[in-house]
C-alpha cells in the first residue's frame, strides 16, 4: 500500500515540478508577496502630509508648530495663509489634515482659558483619520502637560498610565506579518490542490486512476501529501524570512507552531481537494478556489477584528481554517503562549481537515458515475 | 457587400456566439451577478473597524464613592463593556486568554490620591497584539477620562485643567463610519475578481480545446475576435457593477456625493482594464491550469492589500509604492472613494482615469498582438 501511495506521490510531484512555469509560480510569487505585502500592511502612519494655518503667529503657537514639525509622524506639505486654501488641498488629497491655530490661541493659553485648536481631517479612510487625530492628540497633550508644569497649574486629579503588553510600541506590522504568513500558506495550498482533480477529470486521466487497484484512500493520500509537504516547506521559508528580515519576535514554542501549521495544512489541503473533487471542469475548480479563498482571507480577522462582525457572519467564520491559524500564529509569535491556551484553536482545524478530506475521498468515487 | 458591412456582420456573429456560449454555461452569469452580490453582502457586513463594546476588565481594589463615580464613566460608555474582576491575577488571565482587550486598575489608595495635589495614577494595560485596535481603545479610554474630568470640574465650578482643547472636524465622513470607506473599496476588489474571472479562462480554454484555431482560419481578424469576446463580458460586468453600487448606496447607506454618471464612466474604463487583464493572462498562459493560478495570484491579494482600500499607500516604502502603480485597483479605489464620499473632484478623478485608460490600452493591445502572432 505504501509503495502505491509513494508512486502516486511521485507522479503528483512530477506534475507540479516538471513544468517550468508552475515551478516558477511556486517559488517566486510567495517571496515577492511576502516582501511587498509585509511592507504594505500596516495601519501605522508615517510622514502624514499636513498643512498648518496659523493665524496667531505668537511665540506660543510657534512652539506648538515646532513640536509638530519635530515629529516623524508628520510632513508639512504646504503652508497656508487663508481659509480658502484648505478645501482644495484636502479635496485633492494633497494633505490629510489641516491644523488651524486661531488668532486668540496665545492669549487664551496665557490667560488660562482652554485654547482651541482646530483640526480638519480627510475622513475618506476613517481609520487613517482616527490614527492621525490620535497622533496630533499625543503631541498636543505633551505640549499641554509641559505648559501646565512650567506654569505651576494644578495637575489633573486622575491620569492614565498606559502600557501595552506583547507589542510595547504598538507596531501594527507585528500584527499583520503573522497574518500574511497564514494567507500565503493558504494561497499556496489552494494553488496546489484546488485545480488538480478537476484538471485530471477534464483530461480523463482521473478515471484511469480510479480503475487502477488504488483505493480511494490511497488516491487521497497521494494527492494530499505533496500539497502538504510543499506547503510545509514554503511556510517554513516564509516564516523564517518574516523573523530574519522583518525582525518580528517569535516567542512561542517551535513544536507548537509546527503542530498548528500541520493541522492548518491538513484543513487547507482538505478544502482544496474537496473543491477540486466537486468541480466538473477546471473553470468550476478555479471559481471554487476563489469562492473559498476570498472569504477565508477577508473574514479571517486578518485586517478587521472578528469581534466587530455581526453574529451571522461570525458564525460563518467558524468553518474558516485561517481564522484559527491566525490566532495560533499571533499568539505564538508575539505572546509566546503555551499550547494549552491554543487548544480551542487547534481542534477545530483538525476537525475541518478530517471532514473535508473524507468528503474529498468520497467525492472522488461519487462524482465518477 | 462593402468591407465595412462585412465586418459589422462578422462582429455581430461573434458577439452572438459568445452570448450563446455564456447562456449555455450559466457559470459566467453567476460570476457576473451572484458573485458580487453574495460577496458584498458578506463583506459589507463582515468588515468593520468601528470599535464599540470593547470588553475591558475593571479591577477596583478599594471601592469607594469616588471610584464608583470614576468607573461610571466607563460603564455608561457605548465603547466599553466593562467586567468587574476581584484582583489583577484574574484580570491578567482574562487578558492572556483574549476575553478582555484591556485592564483598568484602580489601586487601593485611589480615593486618597485623587484628592491630593499629585493626583491618582490609574494603571491601564492593553493587549498590544492588535496594535490598531489597542490604539483605538487607548483613545477611547482617554476620551472617557476627559469626559469625567470635565464633568467633575464643572460640578466644582472650576476651569478644566486642559490648556489646549482640540476640536476636530472630519470631512466627508463626519461620523467616522468605517463602512463608508470599506464598502466602496470592496466594490473595487469584487469587480477586479469578477472581471478577471470572467475572462481569465475563456481564451485559455479556447486555445486548449483548439476552437481558437478553428476561429482563426475563418476570415475573422484577431481584433474582431477580441472585440467579440469583450462586448458580452463588458455588458455582464457593468451589470454586476450597477448591482454593487446600488447595494452600497441603499443597503449599506454609503452616501453617493458625486455624480452617478461619472462613476459609471470611470467604472467602464476600469472594467476594460480588468477584462483586458484576464484576456491577457489567458492568452499568455498556454493552459487553463496556469491561467487560473496566475489569475488567483495577481488579482485578489494585490487588490485587497495594495490598492489603498484598507492600507494607506502613502505610508508604504517607495519601492512598494511603485509596485502599487501596476495594479488598476489602486487608481479605481481612489476614484470610487472620492466619488462616493467627497464628490466630483477632478484633480483626483482625471489623473486616475487617464492611468486606467492607459492600462486598458496596454492590456488589450498586448492581447491583440499575441492573438495575431499565434495566427501566423
Amino acid at each position: 500500500m505504501l509503495g502505491r501511495i509513494l508512486a502516486l506521490m511521485k507522479k503528483e510531484f512530477l506534475a507540479v515540478l516538471k513544468d517550468a512555469r508552475s515551478r516558477v509560480l511556486l517559488v517566486v510569487p510567495p517571496m515577492i508577496q511576502l516582501l511587498v505585502f509585509g511592507y504594505a500592511a500596516t495601519y501605522d502612519l508615517k510622514h502624514v502630509p499636513y498643512a498648518i494655518y496659523n493665524e496667531d503667529r505668537g511665540a506660543l503657537s510657534r512652539e506648538l508648530e515646532a513640536d509638530l514639525r519635530g515629529s516623524t509622524y508628520f510632513r508639512e506639505a504646504v503652508r497656508i495663509s487663508s481659509n480658502d486654501q484648505i478645501a482644495p488641498l484636502v479635496d485633492g488629497r494633497e494633505v490629510l489634515l489641516v491644523i488651524h491655530i486661531g488668532p486668540r490661541f496665545g492669549r487664551d493659553l496665557a490667560s488660562g482659558r482652554p485654547a482651541p485648536l482646530q483640526l480638519i481631517v480627510d475622513g475618506r479612510n476613517s481609520n487613517t483619520a482616527l490614527v492621525a487625530v490620535g497622533y496630533v492628540r499625543q503631541i498636543v497633550s505633551r505640549f499641554s502637560n509641559a505648559w501646565s508644569e512650567a506654569h505651576g497649574l494644578p495637575r489633573a486629579p486622575v491620569r492614565l498610565e498606559t502600557r501595552a503588553w506583547f507589542n510595547p510600541n504598538l507596531e501594527s506590522r507585528w500584527f499583520f506579518l503573522p497574518g500574511i504568513i497564514g494567507i500565503l500558506t493558504l494561497l499556496i495550498t489552494m494553488l496546489l490542490t484546488g485545480l488538480t482533480v478537476a484538471r485530471e477529470r477534464e483530461q480523463g486521466t482521473f478515471d484511469q486512476l480510479l480503475v487502477t487497484p488504488l483505493r480511494p484512500f490511497e488516491v487521497l493520500a497521494g494527492k494530499a501529501l505533496p500539497g502538504f509537504i510543499i506547503g510545509l516547506i514554503e511556510a517554513t521559508v516564509i516564516a523564517s524570512v518574516a523573523v530574519l528580515w522583518f525582525r518580528i519576535p517569535l516567542l512561542g514554542n517551535i513544536g507548537t507552531l509546527y503542530l498548528g501549521l500541520a493541522l492548518f495544512l491538513l484543513s487547507a489541503v482538505g478544502m482544496g481537494l474537496m473543491i477540486s473533487a466537486l468541480a466538473a471542469t477546471q473553470q468550476q475548480g478555479l471559481l471554487g478556489a476563489f469562492l473559498f479563498m476570498v472569504p477565508a482571507v477577508i473574514l479571517s480577522g486578518f485586517a478587521t477584528p472578528i469581534a466587530n462582525m455581526p453574529a451571522a457572519v461570525r458564525l460563518l467564520t467558524y468553518i474558516d481554517p485561517l481564522r484559527y491559524f491566525l490566532v495560533v500564529l499571533r499568539k505564538l509569535f508575539l505572546e509566546g503562549v503555551p499550547a494549552s491556551i491554543l487548544v480551542h484553536e487547534l481542534w477545530p482545524m483538525a476537525l475541518i481537515g478530517a471532514v473535508s478530506l473524507s468528503l474529498a475521498a468520497w467525492l472522488f468515487r461519487a462524482r465518477m458515475v | 457587400m462593402s468591407a465595412r458591412g462585412g465586418r459589422a456582420m462578422r462582429l455581430r456573429g461573434l458577439v452572438r456566439k459568445e452570448f450563446l456560449q455564456i447562456l449555455r454555461d450559466p457559470s459566467s452569469i453567476a460570476i457576473a451577478f451572484v458573485l458580487p452580490v453574495a460577496l458584498l453582502l458578506l463583506f459589507g457586513y463582515g468588515l468593520s473597524l468601528d470599535v464599540d463594546h470593547v470588553p475591558i476588565a475593571l479591577v477596583v481594589e478599594q471601592p469607594s464613592a469616588d471610584s464608583a463615580e470614576f468607573t461610571a464613566s466607563f460603564e455608561g460608555s457605548r465603547y466599553f463593556s466593562p467586567r468587574r474582576m476581584s484582583d489583577m491575577g484574574a484580570a491578567t488571565q482574562a487578558l492572556l486568554e483574549g476575553s478582555v482587550d484591556a485592564i483598568v486598575h484602580l489601586r487601593g489608595d485611589f480615593a486618597a490620591r485623587e484628592r491630593s495635589a499629585g493626583g491618582a495614577a490609574v494603571q491601564v494595560i492593553v493587549n498590544g497584539v492588535d496594535a490598531n485596535n489597542s490604539r483605538l481603545v487607548e483613545g477611547y479610554l482617554d476620551g472617557a477620562l476627559s469626559t469625567w474630568l470635565l464633568r467633575r470640574t464643572a460640578a466644582q465650578g472650576l476651569d478644566p485643567p486642559i490648556p489646549v482643547r482640540i476640536e476636530h472636524r472630519v470631512w466627508y465622513n463626519p461620523d467616522l463610519r468605517s463602512r463608508n470607506f470599506l464598502v466602496p473599496g470592496l466594490v473595487v476588489v469584487i469587480m477586479t475578481l469578477t472581471g478577471a474571472l470572467l475572462t481569465a479562462m475563456v481564451m485559455a480554454r479556447e486555445w486548449e480545446r483548439g476552437t481558437m484555431e478553428a476561429l482563426l482560419v475563418t476570415p475573422v481578424a484577431a481584433g474582431e475576435i477580441l472585440v467579440g469576446k469583450l462586448v458580452p463580458y463588458f455588458i455582464l460586468g457593468i451589470g454586476g457593477m450597477l448591482l454593487s453600487v446600488a447595494m452600497a448606496r441603499w443597503l449599506f447607506g454609503v452616501p453617493l456625493v458625486g455624480s452617478f454618471w461619472l462613476l459609471l464612466a470611470t467604472s467602464s474604463v476600469f472594467l476594460l482594464v480588468a477584462l483586458g487583464m484576464g484576456l491577457l493572462i489567458s492568452s499568455v498562459a498556454k493552459s487553463q491550469y496556469v491561467a487560473g493560478q496566475v489569475a488567483l495570484i495577481t488579482t485578489f491579494l494585490p487588490a485587497f492589500l495594495l490598492s489603498g482600500m484598507i492600507f494607506e499607500i502613502g505610508n508604504m516604502p517607495a519601492v512598494v509604492r511603485a509596485i502599487t502603480h501596476l495594479f488598476a485597483a489602486r487608481y479605481f479605489v481612489s476614484i470610487v472613494t472620492t466619488l462616493f464620499l467627497a464628490g466630483d473632484i477632478w484633480s483626483v478623478v482625471v489623473p486616475n482615469t487617464l492611468a486606467l485608460a492607459l492600462m486598458a490600452l496596454i492590456f488589450l493591445g498586448l492581447t491583440w498582438r499575441r492573438a495575431r502572432k499565434r495566427l501566423e
